[in-house]
């Protein structure tokens, strides 16, 4: 009896914890993508301001009504702009960000290649 | 020709980065929040400050009046220094007070409106501020200017006179 009583806990609690678990990571992903407008150099996730905690309660609310990651992205770019986001997407503010790097590889990579490869 | 390359493009590259951080330079390190952008005010529940019962936003906010929300709260300070600019403006009865209650106390709210006055034609609750949020606002003290259902401008911090002389002027 004592283990059937066990063993029903277990079935009743382990789908329920591992969907919480999900959820709860979803959340920190989320939040650790989202900046504190009023802190400095902090994401939500860290920031324990009146802001930020209010922001955690509608990343959860928003969960539960079951928007996707980029959906709520998407739902605070518009209350707050570009700047609430981490990770900037690519546009006209944000190119030079992205293709530096790459432009500043080939050319270095072109050096290289007609310095030493070439030469030899 | 060969050896002209690797000074040439080194200069590229030197000017490129030059111009970036040359760019940089002019921006503003400061976040500073757009406050001039229309936006459609959100729509949402909650609840009225005096008698608890709920309230829709579409009933607080009607098409062809002016209105100014006030987010405020009895443990801001800066509430508190802007309190008296509210009730100046609520004498003038040019446009409609509408208070936002934020993470308060009820006690100590009204006992922030017993002791300063109430400029406020309506109060509603925020509790855990997520209202807040949903009308894009960063904290305690922030005033938005609405008409027609639009936010017209928003004032981030606590109102001063020059700031109420431009809300005159805007809603003349």
């Amino acid at each position: 009896m004592k283990f059937l009583k066990f063993f029903l806990i277990v079935i009743i609690l382990f789908p329920l914890s591992s969907v919480n678990a999900e959820e709860n990571d979803k959340r920190n992903k989320i939040t650790k993508n989202l900046r504190c407008l009023i802190c400095q150099g902090q994401s939500v996730y860290d920031s324990d301001s009146e802001f930020a905690n209010s922001l955690k309660i509608v990343v959860d609310k928003k969960l539960q009504e079951g928007l996707s990651e980029d959906q709520i992205y998407e739902y605070f770019k518009t209350k707050y702009g570009e700047w609430i986001l981490y990770d900037p997407g690519l546009n006209k503010n944000t190119y030079i960000l992205w293709l530096l790097p790459i432009l500043i590889f080939l050319i270095g990579g072109a050096i290289i290649y007609k310095s030493f490869i070439v030469k030899k | 020709m060969k050896n002209k390359i690797l000074p040439f493009s080194v200069i590229i590259i030197f000017g490129i980065i030059f111009f970036v951080f040359y760019k940089g330079l002019e921006d503003s390190k400061i976040y500073t929040p757009d406050v001039n952008t229309k936006k459609e005010i959100p729509v949402f529940n909650t609840e009225e400050f005096f008698s608890g019962e709920n309230v829709k936003s579409s009933s607080i906010f009607e098409l062809d009046k002016v209105y100014l929300l006030n987010i405020w709260s009895s443990w801001c300070v800066p509430c508190r220094q802007e309190h008296p600019f509210l009730m100046n403006l609520n004498l003038e009865n040019k446009l409609n007070i509408i208070g936002m209650n934020y993470k308060d106390n009820l006690k100590n709210a009204e006992n922030f409106l017993k002791e300063l006055g109430n400029p406020y034609k309506e109060i509603f609750i925020d509790l855990d501020g997520t209202i807040a949020i949903e009308w894009g606002a960063y904290g305690v003290p922030e005033s938005f200017l609405i008409y027609n259902n639009e936010i017209i401008k928003k004032y981030i911090g606590p109102l001063n006179q020059e700031l109420v002389d431009e809300i005159n002027l805007l809603i003349k």
